[in-house]
């Protein structure tokens, strides 16, 4: 058998559809799940011991299970219990939920590096309380750990794929289509594959260019991020 | 939601279960001995190897093990190979863990310090032997705490083999929830016994990284401040 593109490439307008699924389901859950996961790494740090149990409860039950798992629970399980709601709907709330857990145990990383005597003189400068918060604290953090941060977003925009199992039309599930539909399963898998690595590296770089603009002392020391 | 969970149920899911054992091992001693080949091809001298290699890294990395697996198993058969679930997943399973296993190895290989790598060359080791005897050594024991956590994400995406219809954990409870219409009770159990697969992994994990870590800090404390620079 000769490989064929052209049958395949003859689809692109539903690959691009797909595509454009796909990262919206990763902006979606990125944006939800970060803002999640930073409350829950506050939550974690704070001196409220249910807040504290919640917070590691959250995180280790859904770090140590799968994604299709979770995903499986909650549009099946929510559709059980009469709660019809669109697949789309159910892929971005499983995703937010998801990342939320990683997105906890990287912020909380980053609030650990804050050094205590950092907040100490930024009080003595007379900063207020929420100066402190924002400039000493939570920026700092989060530049600390805006790598793993960039990887993790990365691998969730990968895992999007998980959702095609639920019928949501993202990437994944145009090539399951597609691929149904030409006979042509190892070109369009390739194809997609391709599309996959061409979206991580302009994710890569528009993490890049967003930590550019966020952390103007990196930018003017000239480090890399 | 007639008739219940019984007995034959859960003796199903603890066959899959033993499967998604199965296969995590499969993909954890494959991957682990090709990811090994990975790393060490990525820190060579040569560098069109370490150049062929990274984009092996990236290519994989930069797609979904889920397209892998179809990629396996619905293309493989059009260019004539046939393949059964099994196979297929361990062979995604195996591309995708070498690739990560290898870029953490890889990472822990460069931070063995500089200083052992040089003393080694100084003592006439060919770089064979500086490998085997000076590098390794030390960079396994910086590798455990990662190594063991990586396991965690193996055992867990064994679920995506539920795709291409290979009867693991996930697969035997959809089968199961096909049968009695119990979402919520049936992937719960699933997620349990996951959790109960993952949850000793992560733990042990995290001792290793904090033994390591307070190894480390020992060592910065017994080394005196002049000698940092040299290690």
């Amino acid at each position: 058998m000769t490989l064929d593109f052209a049958a395949v490439l003859s689809r692109w307008p539903m690959f691009l559809d797909g595509a454009i699924v796909t990262v919206k389901l990763a902006t979606g859950a990125t944006v939800i799940g970060f803002a999640i996961g930073t409350l829950f790494a506050i939550a974690k740090r704070s001196n409220v011991v249910w807040a504290q149990r919640v917070a590691s409860a959250y995180v280790e039950a859904i770090r140590n299970t799968p994604l299709l798992v979770q995903i499986f629970l909650v549009y099946f399980g929510l559709s059980s219990i009469g709660l019809k709601l669109p697949a789309i709907t159910v892929a971005t709330a499983a995703l937010i939920i998801n990342v939320g857990a990683y997105a906890t145990e990287i912020m909380r990383a980053g609030f650990d590096s804050i050094h205590k005597g950092q907040v100490e003189a930024a009080e003595c400068l007379a900063l207020s309380r929420r100066q402190v918060y924002w400039h000493v604290v939570l920026l700092p953090a989060m530049e600390r750990v805006y790598p793993a941060l960039t990887s993790q977003f990365v691998l969730l925009m990968l895992a999007t794929s998980v959702c095609s199992q639920i019928s949501a039309e993202e990437l994944t599930a145009v090539a399951n289509f597609v691929q149904s539909d030409t006979y042509r399963p190892f070109e369009t898998y390739v194809l997609v594959g391709v599309l996959y690595v061409l979206l991580s590296l302009a994710m890569r770089a528009a993490f890049w260019g967003l930590g550019m603009w966020l952390f103007p002392r990196r930018r003017r020391l000239g480090t890399a991020l | 939601m007639t008739t219940g969970l019984n007995a034959n149920h859960l003796l199903f899911l603890l066959h899959g279960a033993a499967w998604t054992i199965g296969l995590s091992l499969i993909a954890f001693i494959g991957g682990g001995l090709l990811g090994m080949v990975v790393a060490l091809c990525r820190v060579s001298p040569l560098k069109s190897v370490r150049l062929a290699t990274g984009t092996y890294v990236q290519l994989v990395q930069g797609t979904p093990l889920m397209v892998i697996l179809f990629m396996t198993f619905f293309g493989l058969p059009a260019l004539g190979l046939k393949i059964s679930p099994l196979t297929a997943a361990s062979a995604s399973l195996l591309v995708y863990v070498s690739a990560y296993l290898g870029e953490i190895w890889r990472g822990c290989i460069l931070s063995v310090p500089r200083a052992q790598w040089e003393a080694a060359e100084c003592l006439a080791l060919t770089r064979a032997q500086r490998m085997r005897k000076v590098v390794l050594p030390q960079a396994i024991r910086i590798a455990t705490p990662p190594t063991v956590g990586f396991m965690v994400q193996i055992v867990k995406n064994t679920s995506l083999a539920s795709v291409v219809g290979f009867v693991e954990l996930a697969r035997a409870g959809q089968i199961i929830n096909n049968s009695l219409f119990e979402p919520f009770l049936v992937y719960l159990i699933i997620a349990a016994v996951y959790f109960a697969l993952c949850y000793p992994l992560s733990r042990w994990s995290r001792r290793l990284e904090r033994r390591s870590a307070r190894a480390q800090e020992a060592r910065s404390l017994s080394t005196p401040p002049g000698q940092l620079s040299l290690t």
